[in-house]
């Protein structure tokens, strides 16, 4: 494992989360494990509540105080870095790690102009001359497609439409040439049209560069278009994690299958009169997760040790789903 | 009225004035400023059918549905539901108009008053329409209505923070039910919610329409939930109605090149791995809509005319198209 | 349809509606308060103000306004010392007419919350509803109730009490004055403070008249009186418990110092800031009780109630922490 090109890009292992609060001890991510390889997008999916977005943040070190990492660990590129002090992080991020939220506003300063921004970035992580940074700057923003770039390099962010804002956030996060980006929920805010624009470009960049990625949505389709690999968490647990196409098309876990059916989809050829399909009841609360698998109260396939025991993940196909079904010792 | 339709929309535009205030305006000398939000926009709905109107931002969706529901005069053009109109002079009219219509917000969280209990949201329109008199007789109501869209009669005790998002919005449907509606506006009804419990929604509101005789209009961005819930379906761009035809139509021939370009975006389950064309156009400022056909400048056939005039609706039977150039 | 049904029933049994005591102990703002030693304090010192002030007549050893029991010959008592005349303890001394200071502060303890109360009631009142009709109604209305409070904001709210409070005082015939100075203070102080409840009701309103259920009301026809009263008046109401707070502090102080300044309360009625104006007369001829007690109680009046407003803030509106 010495060699550094055998290690995944990135690897996170039994990943947990607590909030402490005066109602209990909270897990919004309890026990999660995935690796993002090279040049690979790597979908994490799920509804509101999941996990995903403190999932990220809890691998760039961006916790909200009082959530901490209570236990796990965090690997990029064959180093540790989820026990990094502020200091290490501020190096990793920005310099190995980018990140792309769903405002791009959050991550562009509004009193600077976005060539100065993008600049600066690339003059602190990759240490060269202002000249040279400013180069980069205006190449950066003509890949992204930002239309005459060289006369609106020193424009300010208000001055953009929200598509062409979140292009230039993609070039501020691309600018340093991370190895791994962070996007989270990067094309919520669009408008459907200008949405697809930006996840091809999104794609297409992090292919070129080699760059790993993951991309947190909460929508299927965008899944199923943009990534090569997807995850599904379901109340802080990953309930599958396979290839893109193996979860959409076959999901092992019986959420990941509720989940495909209840998606709706323009290319399918619907009747009227034909009832989506839907999973009873809405995910548990932090603070009432059940016992057993989180999911078991809405399952129709539960028995009596999905109340209990929590299940690991087993092999589904070319999948893995954390789901008894797929249990072979227990079906044998 | 003649046609059967129980809804008529004919002409309705409508123009916000958004110039600064005067003594600005003075000093400055800057011009009164309009914007137009919705352009002449005309459509029928049939009893007991659901009518979508597809658009994205600025293509005034939702200032359609406020007009309609008599939350907004519009500039032009008149809203009919069932031969009411809900600016007639005679106040029976405009009581029998409020019976008929009611709406389903977008934002569950925000459509409830917090400190209000669900059996007094929902009895609100009942009391304040003097449907029922009598307090048991409301309460029992109340209690109908939150089995009718499957929560329970005892939840009506409860206040709105402690329901889930799903929840909240079947709260707000037996709210809407409350005065015996035959038209429902839904603004966006499952677009705050998760899919999981978006399918529930959207199944439990195709129940209702087909045990209550409901009609629908159905305003939302997203043409994928549109596929199972419209029969008729209308698209909108920068206030104007570009294309309007039956369902199984619009997606398997879409004629106008906007519809197209929504259909061809909007991902899909099926796309694995599908790149989009990667051009950079966006949706222009509502307020300085391109001349001619608003759509010209994001257009691949457009020519030389769509700059300069705006194209007339052509109707093809039940389709209906506003483009030089259909396909 | 039953499966969601018997599902949501489950629920319901898990959390069957709770009663108001228990609703209120289990809420944020109670845990809050017990974890919070400085509102304790607060609210322990500003009730025992209160409590002292509602039952003066009962606790005060003396009546303070009674002139039949005032001994001449117990006057500059010390605190703690015994009557020349009468041979009585007073806990806190006398001033010059021998009377008893714990007592007079008890009473004028009661002076001062009321009219700091009353003051903020009537700013409250008028504020919240000129604020509500601007924000839900907007044009014209809203120009002229804001334009109003924009200019009285430039002024210090003392200065327009004042004015108003001369103003009043000479409307009235000298033969009421004395009976009517409560009353002219209390509106007086309210009418220089009812700016800060309008603006912020305002803009609560503004947010809250977009919201869709503002939107439900109006389309089955509620009537502006009801969606004012109903609707929005419960919703806006977090933000004016936490201004009143703070407001009742400035109003106990804006009292005192109109009584300090002899435009106040009047002797007969003396308020705490009355009782201060009378016993800095004595401070340098070395009868210091007579200033020091009535200050001290101001203080801490003054102090617990802005204490208490700003935990209230604090819990209220976490993002301002």
């Amino acid at each position: 494992m010495s060699d550094n090109t055998a290690q995944p890009l990135l690897r996170v292992r039994d990943l947990v989360v607590e909030i402490p609060t005066r109602r209990g001890l909270l897990r919004p991510v309890n026990g999660v494990s995935f690796d993002v390889e090279r040049g690979e997008i790597l979908g994490v999916v799920g509804e509101s509540g999941a996990g995903k977005s403190i999932t990220g943040a809890a691998i760039i070190g961006l916790l909200d105080s009082p959530s901490r990492i209570a236990s796990g660990e965090v690997w990029l590129d064959g180093e540790r870095i989820d026990n990094l002090d502020n200091e290490g992080l501020r190096k990793v991020r920005g310099r190995q790690i980018g990140t792309i939220f769903q405002d791009p506003l959050t991550s562009l300063n509004p009193l600077l102009p976005i060539g100065d921004q993008l600049a600066e970035t690339a003059m602190v992580h990759l240490s060269i001359s202002r000249a040279e940074a400013r180069e980069r700057a205006l190449a950066a923003l003509v890949e992204v497609g930002i239309p005459a770039a060289a006369q609106r390099i020193d424009a300010y962010a208000h001055e953009f439409s929200g598509g062409m804002r979140q292009r230039v956030v993609i070039a501020l996060a691309l600018i340093a040439e991370p190895r791994f980006v962070i996007a989270d929920e990067p094309t919520t805010a669009l408008d459907v049209s200008v949405q697809a624009q930006i996840l091809s470009l999104l794609r297409s960049l992090c292919v070129k560069r080699n760059t790993g990625v993951m991309l947190i949505t909460h929508d299927m389709g965008v899944i199923a278009e943009t990534t090569d690999r997807v995850a599904v968490l379901y109340a802080g647990r990953l309930a599958e994690i396979g290839p893109t196409r193996d979860v959409v098309e076959s999901p092992g876990h019986p959420y990941s299958r509720g989940l495909m059916a209840a998606t709706p989809s323009p290319s399918e050829l619907a009747d009227k009169d034909l009832r989506l399909n839907q999973i009873p009841g809405s995910m548990p609360g932090l603070l009432d997760v059940p016992a057993g698998c989180a999911f078991h109260p809405r399952c129709e396939f539960v028995k009596d040790r999905c109340r209990n025991a929590v299940p690991t993940s087993y092999p589904s196909g070319n999948s893995h789903s954390a789901c008894f079904l797929h249990d072979a010792e227990a079906l044998s | 009225m003649s046609n059967g339709a129980l809804v008529q929309i004919s002409d309705l535009t409508k123009t916000f004035d958004i110039s600064s205030p005067w003594l600005e305006r003075v000093i400055e000398r800057k011009p009164r400023q309009y914007l137009t939000a919705v352009e002449e926009v005309s459509f029928d709905i049939e009893r007991g059918t659901t009518y979508a109107l597809v658009g994205e931002s600025g293509s005034g969706k939702s200032t359609i549905a406020r007009m309609l529901v008599g939350l907004m005069k519009p500039t032009r053009g008149s809203v009919h539901v069932d031969g009411v109109n809900p600016d007639s002079a005679s106040a029976e009219d405009v009581l029998k108009f409020r019976r008929q219509i009611q709406m389903i917000f977008q934002d569950p969280y925000a459509s409830m008053n917090p400190r209000w209990r669900v059996s007094e949201i929902v009895a609100e329109p009942i009391v304040t329409l003097g449907l029922l008199s009598g307090r048991d007789a409301v309460v029992r109501r109340v209690g109908e209505l939150l089995e009718q869209v499957g929560l329970s009669a005892r939840d009506a005790g409860r206040f709105p923070h402690e329901f889930s998002g799903g929840q909240r919005q079947r709260i707000c449907i037996a709210r809407a039910l409350a005065s015996n509606p035959e038209f429902i506006v839904c603004d966006e009804p499952t677009s705050a919610l998760d899919v999981s419990v978006q399918a529930q929604v959207l199944n439990l509101m195709r129940d209702l329409q087909r045990d209550l005789k409901l009609t629908y209009l159905f305003i939302t961005h997203d043409l994928a939930v549109v596929r199972y819930m419209a029969d008729q379906i209308g698209v909108l761009y920068l206030g104007r109605l570009v294309e309007s035809a039956a369902r199984d139509r619009l997606f398997s021939a879409p004629s106008h090149p906007y519809t197209q370009m929504l259909l061809d975006a909007a991902p899909r389950l099926d796309g694995f791995g599908r790149q989009h064309q990667s051009d950079s156009s966006e949706i222009p400022d509502p307020i300085n809509r391109p001349s001619g056909c608003h759509f010209h400048p994001r257009c691949s056939r457009a020519k030389s005319n769509c700059a300069v005039e705006s194209p007339q609706t052509q109707t093809a039977g039940a389709s209906r198209v506003a483009c030089f150039y259909p396909s | 349809m039953n499966s969601q049904s018997t599902s949501s029933e489950a629920q319901a049994e898990a959390a069957a509606p709770k009663g108001f005591l228990r609703r209120a102990w289990e809420s944020d703002i109670a845990w809050s308060f017990r974890h919070s030693p400085v509102a304790i304090v607060s609210a322990v010192v500003f009730l025992v103000l209160v409590l002292g002030a509602v039952f003066a007549p009962l606790l005060a050893p003396y009546n303070p306004f009674d002139p039949s029991t005032l001994n001449l010959m117990d006057g500059f008592t010390v605190p703690m010392g015994q009557g020349l005349g009468s041979g009585e303890l007073y806990w806190l001394g006398t001033d010059d007419q021998g009377r008893d200071i714990f007592s007079t502060i008890l009473y004028g303890l009661r002076i001062s919350l009321f009219i700091g109360l009353m003051a903020v009631l009537f700013a409250a009142v008028l504020g919240v509803t000129l604020g509500l009709i601007a924000g839900y109604f907007g044009g014209w209305i809203e120009a002229v109730i804001m334009r109003v409070a924009d200019v009285q904001i430039t002024f210090p709210s003392i200065l327009i009490a004042m004015l108003i409070f001369g103003i009043a005082r000479g409307l009235t015939p000298p033969e009421l004055r004395d009976q009517m100075a409560i009353w002219v203070l209390i509106v007086s102080i309210g009418l220089s403070d009812w700016v800060y409840f309008a603006r912020t009701v305002r803009s609560s309103t503004i947010v809250e008249a977009q919201k869709e259920y503002v939107h439900a009301a109006r389309l089955i026809g509620r009537k502006p009186g009801a969606i004012l009263r109903k609707h929005l008046l419960p919703n806006v109401m977090g933000p004016v418990l936490v201004i009143a707070t703070i407001y009742l502090a400035l109003a106990i102080i804006a009292e005192a110092t109109l009584s300090f300044l002899g435009v106040g309360a009047p002797p007969t009625k003396p308020s705490l800031g009355t009782l201060i104006r009378i016993g800095q007369d004595y401070l340098f001829s070395g009868e210091w009780w007579i200033l020091l007690f009535p200050s001290l109680t101001l203080l801490a009046l003054a102090l617990s109630v802005n204490l208490l407003g700003d935990w209230l803030r604090d819990v209220l509106n976490p993002k301002l922490r």
